[in-house]
């Protein structure tokens, strides 16, 4: 009777050529990546569009320097934002509470004099306690977020507002500045071409992504489940290497590393790792994709979305610590927007509407491509009212063009 | 030449790689209840799409005659028009609208634009006693059990005059009663000149109402067996559909019955919102290694919400009883409790409650056991592969690999992935609420075969099925619930549908 099963269902069409050529092999490789590659390709076009609209002052050291420097919270912002919506959720209040942090660090650093790093520790921990407030409305009381955060959004507005009493906090101490505008110090003082720590760093980086690729690979090809083609391996290592390299020198003829860039690649290393390899992460996307599933499989939403919503306090906070160390003052109208920026950055790089799909990497891509419109669209001097109406267009084709993808897989599988 | 309403000519349906239909014809005789029969995936959905505009003219080759016409449909609303009404497996009703709004949503009663409720409301009411259904219009769609959520279907459908009503799986989520009930409409409807096609996985339900069946098979039509004229079993269908005989539906298995694994005792659950309401009622019973044992009960029985209160409290409130795991008291007040406890429960709705459907095969087979993958929180994503890959090829999961989106799956394989998932957790006990829902005859007899299989391993299973030839065929041990109580218990060779019916369906004394 066993045979029975051989014949009742029939086999799935051949969906793997044998062996076709390479050429053909890493073309069908990317068609079916077509939306991780696609932005990137998009990012790339942009920058090649505005260096040369701007007769290249758009890769200019100075004006790369500038571009990661202004980004680097909306980008840290994004991080906390692609795991929210990746569980499903959304948070509109981390704008304010960029504000609410910050006024709080100014109380904390002038006000009270208390040492940069103490400030600093506690604003973290009270990035946390918002969160954790938040959280708890979202999954143990069970208010969606939306409502929980639009009430977070005008509630620590007020509170900074009253901190700050309306007025800015300055100045603040010089090491809690350097955090959002200071750069890792140059042991040449300015004289050498290159500064050779970010030469240094730029070169360990590459290193160390290279060799961590590599392993990964060698590890599935030990197993034998690699499934990428050799020759897109390669070009793709060979992108990192060059990317990275080129920012590096890019950084090292200007100032060197901006330290928030420090705080920031750490960040998306971490962040990367825990959604792709940790449990917490997993859990997220099992919680986004299906929640009923989720919990019928014993993961405990409601600690997962507390746990999320605690981790995007604390990296509110540190936006909020950035964007207040760059500014040099704590100010009441502070972030204002953020909130939007960090979500248009997050759907930009792909991730779904209903949860369940993104990733950091593509979040950051999202957020540079806003970055880059915006610096390139400053640097041509184009008003904000420009500006505002060409990035809310990139926001919706984006996502279009998601959707036109999934419609277009749907019905080719149907 | 018989006076046919529907003849389907040659049909051939392409998709990117993909033959879906190859010359395929149909012809439905006016009148007739005109049954179509397949394998998962022959088909037949795709040849009513064809049919019903979903697939607009121009998209197949072959030509459509409706009532001596050939037909080019645009869209549904097309086919509609010409009197072709079709209801999916999945209701497509509106739930916080009522009866009456749902029945003439997209052909409101209108008068200068605005809605005449008391037309609306009385001609809906004049549809609901065609179909047989006493509730009130205005009765919210939500507030209607699934069985009456059908029927509410054939009244719109009726209301757009219908000529030929499809039906696509109408019984499988309905119980006995609403089945027979359904099935009566037909046959009346019949006699007021409606023609039906009905897609039916139920044997015994085409046999006791078509005139005629078509079977499909990879796409093609295999064969018309007129089932008015000629004598034909259920078995000659089934051949027709898998392409051979089936000398048994079940597999055999001898497995020696150990010790009591599971012990449920004096198990009562109370319903989440009416908390005084007694979904299950002091429930006794138990299971013992390399056992198969069955739950049989009728919806609304209280099967899939007594497996659950089990399985770490996912369902009811106000649990109270005991569990006993080799004759020891455990306690499972969450999922992972219970999971921990080497309890696992396939759920009956694996789309809604089973998968994560956006998401690949390998991450679904872990998903119930990722510490088992893992060490200080961090995921072997490698390890998880290779488990994956082997569940893969051990339980026959067809799928190009296990990077694969399960949404993309057939029922049956989806089913593997889930048994998969549960099996990778290692439990001593499983309960598989409806194994083989939805799921066509060859994939069944698979899954039956991984049933013997942990049984055979020294698992304890529990098994709840709507489909008594099926409890029979598999189990060796049946329990009868009836209105949330354990009404009898029958040994393997005791129990018939007959015996089992009788406790299934006895009251409180």
């Amino acid at each position: 009777m066993s045979q029975l099963t051989d014949v009742a269902a029939p086999k799935p069409a051949p969906q793997k050529p044998n062996e076709p050529s390479q050429v053909g092999n890493v073309l069908s490789f990317l068609t079916s990546r077509l939306r991780q590659i696609g932005i990137f390709i998009a990012l790339v076009l942009i920058v090649v569009l505005f260096q040369i609209l701007t007769d290249g002052t758009l890769l200019q050291p100075r004006n790369v320097t500038s571009i990661v420097v202004q980004n680097a919270y909306i980008l840290i912002l994004a991080i906390g934002m692609v795991m929210i919506i990746i569980a499903g959720h959304i948070d509109l209040s981390v704008g304010s509470v960029v504000a609410f942090v910050g006024a709080m660090s100014g109380v904390f650093a002038v006000n009270w004099g208390w040492p940069w790093w103490a400030s600093i520790l506690a604003s973290l921990v009270l990035g946390a306690v918002v969160g954790a407030w938040q959280g708890f409305w979202v999954a143990y009381v069970g208010i969606p977020a939306f409502i929980v955060t639009l009430a977070g959004m005008l509630t620590f507005r007020g509170l900074a507002q009253i901190v700050l009493n309306n007025r800015p906090i300055t100045p603040f101490p010089d090491e809690y500045v350097a955090v959002g505008a200071g750069y890792l110090p140059d042991p040449s003082n300015g004289t050498s071409i290159l500064e050779w720590i970010t030469v240094a760093l730029g070169v360990a980086a590459t290193l160390f992504l290279v060799l961590q690729q590599v392993r990964e690979r060698n590890a599935r090809v030990k197993l034998g489940l690699e499934d990428e083609p050799f020759a897109w391996f390669v070009t793709k290592i060979a992108f990192i290497a060059v990317l990275v390299l080129g920012v590096t020198y890019l950084l090292a003829s200007y100032k060197g590393t901006p330290i928030v860039l420090v705080i920031l690649a750490a960040l998306v290393l971490f962040y990367t790792a825990v959604m792709h390899r940790s449990i917490f992460g997993r859990h997220i996307y099992a919680r986004g994709g299906n929640l009923n599933a989720a919990q019928l499989s014993g993961v405990n939403t409601k600690r997962v979305d507390f746990l999320l919503f605690v981790n995007m306090g604390v990296l509110a906070a540190l936006a909020g610590i950035a964007f207040t160390a760059r500014s040099d003052s704590a100010l009441p109208g502070a972030g204002a927007g953020f909130e939007l920026d960090a979500i248009a950055a997050v759907f930009i790089g792909g991730a779904a509407v209903t949860g369940g799909i993104g990733t950091v990497t593509g979040a950051m891509i999202g957020g540079l491509i806003m970055g880059v419109l915006n610096n390139g669209m400053s640097l041509l001097g184009l008003g904000t009212e420009y500006q505002s109406l060409i990035k809310g267009l990139v926001l919706l084709l984006a996502v279009a063009f998601d959707v036109f993808n999934k419609s277009r897989g749907a019905k080719a599988s149907s | 030449m018989a006076n046919h309403i529907l003849e389907m000519r040659n049909i051939t349906k392409t998709f990117p790689g993909v033959k879906a239909l190859q010359d395929v014809s149909l012809e439905v005789t006016r009148g007739e209840v005109h049954a179509i029969c397949g394998e998962n995936g022959a088909g037949k959905s795709t040849l009513m799409k064809v049919l019903s505009g979903v697939y607009p003219h121009g998209t197949y080759e072959g030509d459509i005659v409706f009532e001596d016409q050939v037909v080019q449909f645009k869209d549904i609303r097309d086919s509609e028009r010409s009197g072709i009404v079709i209801i999916h497996q999945e209701l497509a009703l509106s739930p916080y609208l009522s009866i009456a709004e749902n029945i003439f949503l997209g052909n409101e009663q209108a008068k200068r634009g605005f809605i005449d409720w008391n037309k609306t409301n009385l001609e809906a009411a004049k549809l609901l006693a065609r179909v047989g259904l006493h509730d009130n219009p205005i009765t919210k769609i939500s507030d209607i059990g699934v069985g009456k959520q059908q029927l509410v279907e054939i009244a719109k459908a009726l209301s757009k005059e219908v000529k030929l009503l499809i039906l696509d799986e109408p019984t499988a989520a309905l119980n006995d009663e609403d089945s027979a009930h359904l099935l009566d409409l037909l046959r009346h409807l019949q006699g007021q000149g409606i023609t039906s096609i009905i897609i039916s996985h139920k044997l015994n339900e085409i046999k006791s109402i078509a005139d005629s069946v078509t079977i499909i098979r990879d796409g093609r039509t295999i064969e018309t067996l007129d089932l008015k004229r000629d004598e034909v079993s259920e078995d000659r269908i089934i051949k027709g559909m898998v392409g051979r005989d089936l000398q048994s539906r079940y597999p055999d298995r001898d497995v020696p019955i150990g010790e009591e694994v599971l012990r449920i005792e004096d198990w009562t659950v109370h319903h989440p919102l009416e908390h005084t309401r007694k979904i299950v009622d002091g429930a006794n019973l138990n299971v013992r290694a390399g056992e198969v044992v069955g739950i049989a009960g009728l919806m609304g029985a209280g099967r899939t919400e007594l497996a659950m209160s089990v399985f770490g409290r996912s369902y009811g409130v106000n649990i109270s009883g005991r569990l006993y795991k080799y004759g020891k008291e455990i306690k499972a007040h969450s999922v992972g409790e219970a999971i921990e406890h080497g309890i696992a429960y396939a759920t009956e709705d694996r789309k809604r409650y089973g998968l994560n459907l956006i998401d690949d095969i390998k991450r679904n087979v872990s998903g119930a056991a990722l510490g088992k993958l893992a060490k200080r929180g961090w995921v072997d994503a490698n390890r998880e592969y290779v488990v994956a890959n082997e569940y893969r090829k051990s339980m026959n999961i067809k799928a190009p690999s296990v990077g694969s989106i399960t949404g993309k799956l057939s029922g049956g394989n989806q089913q593997k992935v889930v048994l998969s998932k549960w099996m990778f957790s290692g439990p001593d006990v499983l309960i598989l609420d409806e194994p083989t829902r939805g799921i066509d005859v060859g994939a069944k007899y698979e899954i039956y075969t991984i049933i013997n299989k942990l049984a055979a391993e020294g698992k304890a299973v529990i098994v709840i099925s709507s489909e008594l030839p099926e409890l029979l065929g598999i189990c060796d041990r049946i329990y009868a619930l009836s209105a949330g109580r354990i009404t009898g218990q029958l040994p393997i060779s005791e129990a018939t549908p007959e015996s089992l019916m009788i406790y299934m369906t006895k009251e409180k004394e």
